[in-house]
């Protein structure tokens, strides 16, 4: 119905930028599409090869043609959920001083630094894990120091994404409950984080999605010993992004394909942690909207 | 994907692209070494040098082992001192990458440590080609414990990196070291996190030579005991080696001598304990059989003086060359890099090849054809 009064009203400009937007939004699923086929086109023969095994069997051996995936999903997993860990208190802390404590001098300088941390590149804080956490701290090349990492390089992400939507809340909301005798605890508890719920956990989920993928500061400080699933966080592991990164230059035939099945993967779970979040997202929405 | 990895123009298109269009973009850069820089006639002053088969500029692309770079690195120095028209860039991105670009025909040629497994040698698009061997060099078994010269046999080396000897004063390697005081620390084993040609010869070697200790067989990557440091590059493994008492790695002569690590004489096929240098190395390569496509192994060579963990090298190209210009360039370079440039590798802590094998590798570089 609107759509057609808007068509007929359309002008050249419109119409161009309609054009223009269609073929935006094409391009990125045509895209996403094609990698999709590529790749899963290429990571067939290991799982034909392998079947329901390559996610399940925790041996990871080039030379015998046995590719078990498990220890890597778990170290991906095991990594980014340390790192989550540690980022997210602190990244809401920050996010939250930010916007309601700090004064107005110390906001800015705050803010430029943080986005600065967000743009460092990664070998960088990798280069400072090996050096720093593993050789002066002693932790070693473990799923510690990758996660302490991860966490390092998520949290600017995190706070700053965190403070552009605290900001976002109404005055009016936060003076109402003033207003009402809360201080100002109470005035975050009951306006401030019901209003950003649902941008929180979107910034979360984008942490997530780079502590996911990320690589070069992973394999520097993981371990990458094959095969290692336990709950120690001082033990040497890898993750997914590590392998493909270390063992991609010299692969050939199933060995590569093994590979890209790793990324097929690595792509189909951070898939799925989206979608979760997504499911999260709109549950919190409604129920405060109180439907 | 092995677009994306390539130092070279295509890579930056590549980048650009986004990996959906790997098919696209190889196909616009396959063309590169044969439209490239090559045949422009007229374009330049012609600064001929002596060898200068035509005057204008030439550039060689090339990728391949990260052993030789080295090795490419000194021998282009001191070739494009004397050509001044022709440019090389070696791109030390690995042997199987060197092996896939040159299938692919994204460069002029490559380098690799190991030859083509039969099944690939028919996916290289541009018909026959040869191999030109042309470095050896030695793995190191280097080691960081309070023990001036150790001696080890293939077999306490296989347990040693299977977690299987952990301790400095295990009677096995004490039976090697007759008479030495070996200290009670733990042994470290070092190993590289990526996949590397250095790790396939050094476990070909221990496949070779102790057969029934060695169960990990061999590979760029092996299944490594979860108990072992991992290190990127030969460098990385050295690294832990220097800074971890009680460690032992595999590390190449060259990056060994860099970080002045110490290592172990190696016991080879005749018995003998032999240290790694570069008169140990070409005697390794005295010793070997050489197939008529100048393929061969130079691990667990005959020879008392030979040193068993000797790895060898080739550069590829194709018997028939598209491009005149280019096609008399490699001719030169190859040429080059066969006689003047094998006085060059000792200095780096590589060794020349073997005379034998050397006019083997000149007759089939005079083979190439160009148009």
């Amino acid at each position: 119905m609107q759509l057609s009064e808007l068509h007929a009203r359309s002008q050249h400009a419109d119409r161009a930028f309609r054009v223009l937007a269609v073929v935006a939004a094409t391009t990125v699923l045509v895209v996403l599409a094609l990698i999709t086929v590529t790749m899963s086109k290429r990571a067939w023969p290991v799982l034909e090869h392998m079947g329901l095994d390559f996610f399940t069997s925790s041996r990871w051996s080039a030379p015998e043609g046995i590719y078990g995936a498990l220890p890597f999903i778990f170290g991906t997993l095991f990594t980014a959920t340390i790192a989550l860990a540690l980022a997210v208190p602190v990244s809401l802390g920050v996010a939250l001083f930010i916007t309601q404590v700090a004064p107005p001098w110390l906001k800015k300088p705050m803010v430029y630094l943080l986005d600065l941390l967000a743009v460092v590149p990664s070998v960088v804080f990798g280069l400072w894990g090996v050096l720093v956490l593993s050789q002066h701290f002693g932790l070693g090349r473990s799923f510690l120091t990758a996660g302490i990492i991860l966490a390092v390089m998520i949290t600017p992400i995190i706070t700053s994404l965190s403070r552009e939507v605290i900001e976002t809340t109404p005055q009016t909301d936060k003076e109402a409950a003033l207003a009402l005798g809360a201080t100002r605890w109470e005035m975050i508890g009951a306006s401030v984080l019901p209003h950003s719920k649902g941008g929180l956990v979107g910034a979360v989920m984008l942490g997530l999605g780079r502590a996911l993928g990320e690589t070069i500061a992973a394999a520097l400080v993981i371990g990458s010993a094959l095969g290692q699933i336990t709950l120690d966080p001082y033990a040497s592991g890898n993750s997914m992004p590590a392998v493909i990164a270390n063992e991609f230059g010299e692969s050939d035939g199933m060995h590569k394909s093994a590979l890209i099945a790793l990324a097929v993967t690595l792509f189909v779970i951070t898939i799925i942690v989206n979608l979760v979040a997504t499911a999260i997202v709109q549950r919190s929405m409604r129920r405060s909207r109180g439907t | 994907m092995q677009n994306l990895l390539m130092n070279k123009p295509c890579w930056l298109i590549a980048s650009l692209a986004v990996v959906g269009f790997t098919g696209g973009i190889s196909a616009g850069c396959k063309k590169k070494p044969d439209d490239g820089g090559g045949s422009t006639p007229g374009s330049g002053t012609a600064t001929g040098g002596a060898t200068a088969p035509s005057g204008g500029p030439v550039t060689l692309n090339a990728s391949g082992a990260t052993f030789q770079q080295a090795a490419q690195e000194v021998t282009i120095e001191a070739f494009t001192k004397a050509n001044k028209h022709i440019k090389v860039n070696y791109g030390a991105g690995g042997s199987g990458k060197g092996r896939q670009d040159f299938a692919d025909q994204v460069v002029d040629f490559a380098c690799s440590d190991a030859p083509y497994k039969e099944a690939d040698v028919g996916k290289v698009k541009g018909g026959e080609f040869f191999y030109i061997p042309n470095v050896l060099g030695a793995i190191t078994v280097s080691y960081n414990a309070g023990v001036d010269k150790l001696q080890l046999s293939p077999e306490t080396i296989a347990k040693i990196f299977q977690r299987e000897i952990k301790t400095w004063n295990d009677p096995a390697i004490a039976a090697d070291n007759p008479g030495a005081k070996l200290p009670a620390t733990g042994i470290v084993v070092a190993r590289r996190s990526d996949g590397s040609g250095t790790t396939e010869n050094f476990t070909k070697f221990l496949e070779g030579a102790a057969p029934t200790a060695w169960k990990l067989k061999s590979g760029s990557t092996v299944e490594w005991p979860v108990d072992t440091q991992a290190g990127n590059g030969n460098g990385g493994v050295a690294q832990i080696v220097k800074s971890t008492p009680g460690a032992i790695g595999y590390v190449d002569l060259s990056d060994a001598k860099a970080s002045q690590l110490k290592y172990a004489a190696v016991k080879n096929p005749a018995g003998k304990y032999v240290e790694p240098t570069a008169a140990s190395v070409t005697a390794a390569g005295d010793g070997i059989e050489v197939k008529d496509n100048l393929v061969f192994t130079a691990l667990n060579a005959k020879g008392d003086a030979a040193y068993p963990i000797t790895a060898q090298s080739w550069c590829m190209t194709y018997a028939k060359q598209a491009d005149k210009a280019k096609g008399e360039a490699i001719k030169a370079y190859f040429k080059f890099m066969l006689t003047d440039a094998q006085a060059l590798l000792p200095e780096i802590d590589f060794a020349p090849i073997p005379k034998s094998l050397q006019e083997r590798a000149l007759a089939q570089v005079d083979k190439i054809q160009t148009p």
